[in-house]
């Protein structure tokens, strides 16, 4: 008999929170909201350790069933609880990156309206995360997956009166919802082929399979379905437009839902159906290649953003994208690893941007910053730890998981390391000109931040007067504090997998082995890229004796290159020489217009799906249909009728007379017609 | 032998009368009289039916007739009487409503 460990209070313990500041929240102090949304929130985390620290004494996967939910047949889905090494390092990093988080977010809203609301909001996130990641069935997964979608559309739309918050809600919504209509066909496909959702039976169907080498099949359909979900969930492309927007919701936000959890569901998802996907060759290499160009297309986008969220937005997509890179290739606990440190560091690089804007007073250009390491140097500090383990400098957690995936891709293809190698060079590139432009230099801003909070008032998101009158300043402890300890675990994050090659026993990977390996195809799939060296879900120690521990420090160097040139280019063109950067701009007109319009991706889709979704509607199915057919039917006949009944209203006058008038008549017609057969 | 549809046609036309002295005339005792029309109008028929047939319900429906329209003319005219006792009028335009 394995523990009860109740795992479901994980999920429902921040549903209380949620609950009890979304009904009586209104009527609470700050100091009440905050508690309920931190003891709840934290309790949860806690549960959590409780779970990692049983973690060893259970026989894995551990499963545990709350409540029958759907039965109906032979199909079943309950509401049941599934906890391997997988479901426990994305429980401890929603729980542990979103505890801290919370806290943050005490400091970063105590100034803003619809407090209650705004973790109201943030402790229904929680909760339908965690159903997410601790879901057994598909079916459960996917309410955790709309329910974490839905939270992201009311935090997005947090500031509902702007109108630039509300439709970037209204967008991000939608677009997901295209993926979820994949999600949605790929689970409609198991129950029919399947007949169950739950994650060990589909996985025992699928392992029984054999691999899809030649034939696209049922499982490659799945597979690409899925992979449909996953790329509106993680905004990969071409489903990414949405992430940027999102933006407009308040920073912590951004920083939870957009960078270190909601985004990486898709990650999550994909290396959960890790068995169906290594049977499914071709859907696997579609991973991949989405996965490497959004990883080179959000990069190249990030150059020329000016806004500091945009960049982290475009830089969260990119490191997504390698994400997928890695699933891709079958290195799904590298991906995993990547999503960990990703978790941290990008958490980190948001939280320290919120810290950035809430100092400058609702500033969000970077051309306007420039000088602030000297006022606000804990932001400063964190923010660089996270910026170096992002771009990949040795020895913090970046460094580790990008390198892993790195390696992976290249025993997949050297096409895909390639891009992985540019695209670090230009991720170190952005992330250390976002540092220059607003750490490093002269202040660039007006300097009575009077005028700036006056202008920017209407269009920037938190105009709050209380701080843009005490000039540049530091933030307050309770936001200090969480981005101290997401800049140590950024540090350390990742040396829990060092790699074989760096002298570390990549103990990561050993950790999610049994997830990953238990179940791979007998005949290992061939990964239909060119170039390719190895089949890829061999283990790390199996590679290390026929490709050499040599060729991959040779790559680990040159992927260090990449990033100290993206270090030193960085320096060069925002700190030395700043007139440089506008001239190349200039020089490459057309190029650098195109870039920093993010390729006019947005306006294409507004071209092609948009406007003639918006104008089909308005002319077929709103004046065509809606007023041409269904209103003129309902109105047509509703006048028809009011007009014949105006017109029977004279017979009954009251006058008994023309009654026996009409009587007479109706005697007179049934006369005739009988006279008329009788004759006939 | 006068043959039935004379008799009928007749029977019609008075019927015809009364009808139309109903529908079109306002005094009370006229429209009284036009039904009394009608009445015989039928009643002629019936007894033309009668003849023809050598049945003698007809003649019988006849007298039942008779009777009723009999009965109808002292209840009926006692009704005008009071009528016009207490409205002074006998245009049925002006007697349509049931309270004084």
């Amino acid at each position: 008999m394995t523990p009860d460990l109740h795992l479901w209070l994980i999920p429902v313990l921040p549903l209380i929170g949620a609950a009890i500041n979304g009904f009586v929240g209104r009527r609470l102090t700050r100091q009440a909201i905050v508690t309920v949304a931190i003891a709840f929130c934290g309790a949860s985390f806690a549960m959590a350790l409780y779970v990692a620290l049983r973690f060893s004494g259970l026989a894995i996967p551990h499963l545990e069933t709350l409540a029958p939910w759907i039965r109906a047949g032979s199909f079943q889905a309950d509401f049941a609880f599934y906890v391997d090494q997988l479901s426990l390092v994305m429980l401890l990093v929603v729980t542990g990156v979103g505890l801290l988080i919370h806290i943050y977010s005490i400091g970063y809203m105590w100034e803003e309206g619809g407090f209650y609301r705004f973790f109201c909001y943030l402790n229904l996130f929680m909760f339908f995360m965690l159903t997410l990641v601790l879901a057994s069935n598909y079916l459960l997964m996917f309410i955790g997956w709309e329910g974490v979608g839905l939270a992201s559309y009311l935090l997005i739309g947090f500031w509902f009166t702007k109108d630039s918050a509300a439709s970037a809600g209204k967008k991000a919504f939608i677009v997901n919802r295209i993926g979820d209509f994949g999600f949605l066909i790929a689970l409609f496909l198991m129950i029919k082929h399947f007949g169950t959702l739950n994650f060990d039976r589909v996985f025992q169907f699928a392992a029984s399979m054999s691999v899809e080498n030649a034939t696209a099949g049922l499982l490659t359909a799945i597979g690409l379905l899925l992979m449909v979900g996953a790329a509106g969930k993680s905004a990969q492309i071409p489903l990414y437009v949405w992430l940027p927007d999102a933006m407009e919701g308040p920073t912590p936000v951004s920083a939870l839902i957009h960078a270190a959890t909601m985004v990486t569901a898709g990650v999550y998802m994909i290396a959960r159906s890790h068995v169906i996907f290594e049977r499914a060759p071709t859907a696997l290499m579609v991973v991949a290649i989405i996965g490497t160009l959004t990883a080179l297309f959000a990069a190249t986008i990030g150059i020329a953003q000016t806004d500091i969220k945009k960049v982290l937005a475009y830089s969260t997509i990119s490191q997504l994208g390698y994400m997928f890179l890695a699933c891709g290739v079958a290195a799904f606990s590298a991906g995993i690893f990547h999503l960990m440190t990703h978790a941290f560091f990008k958490g980190l690089l948001f939280l320290a941007a919120g810290s950035v804007i809430h100092a400058v007073g609702g500033e969000q250009d970077m051309r306007k910053m420039g000088g602030l390491w000297r006022k606000i140097p804990w932001t400063w500090a964190t923010m660089l730890i996270a910026t170096c383990a992002i771009a990949g400098i040795p020895g913090l957690s970046g460094f580790f998981s990008k390198d892993e995936i790195l390696w992976r891709a290249y025993q997949a293809s050297w096409a895909y390391w390639l891009v992985g190698v540019v695209t670090a060079f230009l991720t170190s590139f952005y992330m250390f000109r976002l540092m220059y432009m607003t750490f490093a230099g002269e202040y660039r801003g007006v300097t009575s931040d009077h005028s700036i909070v006056q202008e920017q008032a209407p269009a920037r998101s938190r105009p709050s007067a209380a701080q843009a009158h005490h000039g540049i300043h530091e933030s307050p402890r309770v936001m200090l504090i969480p981005l101290a300890i997401l800049a140590f675990l950024s540090i350390v994050g990742g040396w829990i997998g060092v790699p074989g090659s760096l002298g570390g026993s990549n103990r990561f990977d050993r950790f999610l082995g049994p997830v990953f390996r238990a179940t791979a195809p007998a005949v290992k799939p061939q990964h239909a890229a060119p170039g390719e060296t190895a089949p890829p879900e061999q283990t790390t120690e199996g590679l290390e004796s026929h490709t050499g521990r040599g060729t991959e420090l040779a790559f680990t160097g040159i992927s260090v290159f990449a990033a100290l040139l993206g270090l030193y280019l960085a320096r060069l063109l925002y700190l030395r020489r700043p007139a440089l950067p506008e001239r190349i701009a200039a020089a490459l007109n057309g190029l650098y217009a195109a870039v920093a319009n993010k390729y006019y991706v947005d306006e294409l889709y507004a071209t092609l799906f948009v406007h003639p979704v918006v104008e089909g509607s308005k002319h077929i199915l709103w004046h065509g249909m809606d007023q041409g057919v269904i209103d003129a039917t309902l109105d047509n006949s509703a006048d028809a009728t009011r007009h014949v009944s105006d017109s029977l209203r004279h017979m009954q006058s009251g006058n008994l007379r023309s009654y026996a008038g009409w009587v007479a008549a109706g005697a007179a017609v049934v006369i005739a017609y009988m006279v008329w057969t009788g004759t006939r | 032998m006068v043959p039935l549809s004379y008799y009928l046609v007749l029977s019609g036309v008075l019927f015809a009368c009364g009808v139309t002295g109903f529908l079109i005339k306002r005094n009370i005792i006229t429209i009284f009289m036009s039904i009394e029309l009608m009445l015989n109008g039928v009643n002629l028929s019936f007894v033309a039916f009668a003849a023809h047939w050598h049945a003698l319900s007809g003649q019988i429906f006849v007298f039942f007739v008779m009777v009723v329209a009999a009965a109808e003319a002292a209840v009926g005219l006692a009704i005008i009487i009071a009528v016009y006792r207490t409205r002074e009028t006998l245009n049925v335009d002006q007697v349509n409503l049931l309270k004084l």
